[in-house]
């Protein structure tokens, strides 16, 4: 679905990822995981069409991902931005139906099919009681899960995230597993994730991918991927200190 | 007092969630102000003309139809020649204004964005200057070179800024910014120094930069009409790309949009309108930095609401400012404006702590 060969990418004379191989089935659910800077995030860019590969290439089915229109790609690939500011007051349900912008016709605005997206992804977010709600007045939490509601409402068959649950408590991490779960094995979305958290990883994806100083040290299930040796290897610490479910199975 | 306060909040709560459920109803008010504006102002000053007549004039020169009111030839000139295009230009500057100034809050994500963020204010009014001290008398078809000096200038800087303060990258929007400060500084040095040495020309260059619609004529509304409310339609065409980028760059683009090319048209719309309003009744304020505000505090933030009532609205309130200002003797519209709105602004303001939010 979309694949990423020999890619090597950097800013300005720096070079962050370099030759890496990674293809995403349809369907798959795959956690990307390694230490700070080891170019996780520019990874998700390159591959989600936003950062211009040096060398190598990004095929989304089979297209490079650079010559996909934009609006085609946004159908494609749904990406969970950064938690940012609004500079003015605006209600939870119309940042949402922002997430319908790649579908709507240009100057009618939202139809009811926009409209019946918006509705179900805030529902399936459980974040109906914040609808009316200024997003300038939620916790940094709340408005994580009002991006990711974003999203969800763009109905890609692909969803990228980058740390999507940085803020959250360990109450709402847990729920938004659970919906990326429930997302990628009931609506068969490809789900990418980039996450800090190597339990939730672990627990919650078949597959998960290392990534340290810009390579990819290793592809497989957890249990293949998160051996104590690797952890204590690539994260520098003692991996008692991370207690996963595959470590003690 | 505890309990009374408490009700207030959910009143003023209620109203507000009332208010923006029915962005109609606050099109149909603003319409009805615009059209009421529109018949005082024809209608008020030192002769005063009743609204029959007004129409009666309208009808037989623009249809050449007679309904049976009688007209003065002086009541003809006063209609025709004199109010109905100041009024009409005021309701136009008010409109460019206030569009330009939605647009510019939203593309910068800064709630103090005003049409001349990008240095366009100090662009025109350099080319104010130089044109009134150039000793060279051109008029065009009532245009002088006062307004072809303001128009290319307000372009000018804008784009100066567009190119030096560049557009894509992280902190983009900081660097155009303090872009258009830095070339507005420069650009406000210079217009100092032509005033400094103006010497007797100081009070036409002063008149400028107070604003103001005594020079309004049919033929300059009809040039700079088609300028304003091009750009003002385009930019609603493109709404919700104005709506997409308030979730910022990245966002933005993940969403389908092509954020430094809709930045880019848009800027460049939103700047033409302003060069072609300034250029025709000097720099007018105010109403573009605060339509806006009161526009978003009654409909909320979608563009496809707030630019069209902001349009309406900053025209209704520029003609009824122009109005107030030639009732009490000429004085420059931009002052009655601020007096009188800028109190009205902060009892909004002093609400928003209540419900609405800004």
């Amino acid at each position: 679905m979309i694949a990423a060969k020999g890619l090597t990418v950097g800013y300005a004379g720096r070079t962050v990822i370099e030759g890496a191989d990674l293809s995403v089935a349809p369907g798959e659910r795959l956690a990307l995981v390694g230490p700070n800077g080891a170019g996780k995030s520019s990874l998700l860019r390159a591959m989600t069409g936003v950062l211009a590969p040096r060398a190598g290439s990004v095929e989304l089915l089979g297209e490079r991902v650079e010559h996909v229109p934009r609006k085609k790609l946004a159908r494609a690939i749904a990406v969970v931005p950064e938690v940012a500011d609004l500079p003015f007051a605006m209600p939870v349900a119309e940042v949402v139906a922002l997430g319908r912008l790649p579908h709507e016709p240009p100057l009618t605005g939202l139809r009811p099919t926009d409209a019946a997206a918006v509705d179900g992804a805030i529902e399936r977010i459980g974040i109906s009681h914040l609808r009316s709600r200024d997003m300038r007045e939620l916790s940094m939490g709340e408005r994580q899960l009002v991006f990711i509601a974003v999203a969800v409402a763009q109905a890609a068959p692909i969803l990228v995230l980058d740390e999507p649950t940085a803020h959250l408590d360990i109450r709402h991490q847990v729920d938004v597993m659970e919906l990326l779960v429930d997302l990628n094995e009931r609506d068969g979305t490809t789900v990418l994730a980039v996450l800090h958290d190597l339990a939730l990883a672990a627990h919650f994806f078949p597959r998960v991918v290392v990534l340290a100083d810009g390579r990819i040290v290793s592809d497989g299930t957890p249990a293949e991927t998160l051996g104590a040796a690797r952890i204590r290897e690539v994260f520098g610490v003692d991996p008692a200190l991370v207690r996963l479910a595959v470590g003690a199975g | 007092m505890a309990a009374g306060a408490l009700a207030r909040d959910v009143e003023a709560g209620g109203l507000a969630a009332w208010v923006r459920a029915r962005p109609l109803v606050v099109g149909l008010v603003v319409v009805v102000a615009l059209l009421l504006t529109l018949v005082l102002g024809v209608g008020l000053g030192s002769v005063r003309v009743a609204p029959a007549e007004t129409f009666a004039v309208i009808l037989s020169r623009v249809f050449d139809i007679d309904i049976g009111v009688t007209i003065t030839p002086a009541t003809d000139v006063i209609v025709w020649d004199l109010r109905l295009p100041r009024v009409l230009t005021a309701m136009l500057i008010g409109c460019g204004l206030a569009v330009a100034g939605a647009t510019f809050q939203g593309l910068l994500r800064n709630p103090l964005a005003d049409p001349y963020v990008l240095g366009t204010a100090s662009g025109a009014a350099v080319g104010a200057a130089i044109a009134v001290l150039l000793p060279i008398q051109l008029v065009v078809v009532e245009f002088g070179l006062l307004h072809g000096l303001a128009f290319a200038g307000a372009l000018a800087s804008a784009w100066l800024v567009f190119r030096l303060g560049g557009m894509g990258g992280a902190g983009g929007l900081t660097r155009l910014l303090l872009t258009g400060y830095a070339v507005g500084s420069v650009l406000a040095a210079v217009l100092t120094m032509a005033m400094y040495v103006s010497g007797a020309e100081l009070r036409q260059i002063f008149s400028f930069l107070l604003g103001g619609l005594g020079g309004s004529s049919w033929v300059r509304l009809i040039v700079a009409a088609p300028l304003i409310i091009g750009s003002s339609l385009l930019i609603m065409a493109r709404g919700r790309s104005l709506d997409g980028m308030l979730l910022g760059d990245a966002a933005a683009g993940h969403l389908g949009i092509d954020v430094s090319r809709e930045r880019g048209i848009l800027l460049a719309l939103a700047s033409m309108a302003t060069a072609a309003a300034v250029a025709i009744s000097g720099l007018i304020g105010f109403v573009g930095l605060v339509v806006p505000h009161v526009v978003r505090l009654l409909v909320g933030p979608a563009a496809h609401r707030v630019l069209p009532i902001s349009a309406l609205a900053g025209a209704a309130l520029l003609s009824a400012a122009d109005l107030g200002a030639r009732l009490v003797g000429d004085v420059p519209v931009g002052v009655v404006m601020a007096l009188l709105g800028s109190p009205f602004f902060l009892v909004l303001l002093h609400r928003s702590r209540s419900g609405y939010e800004l």
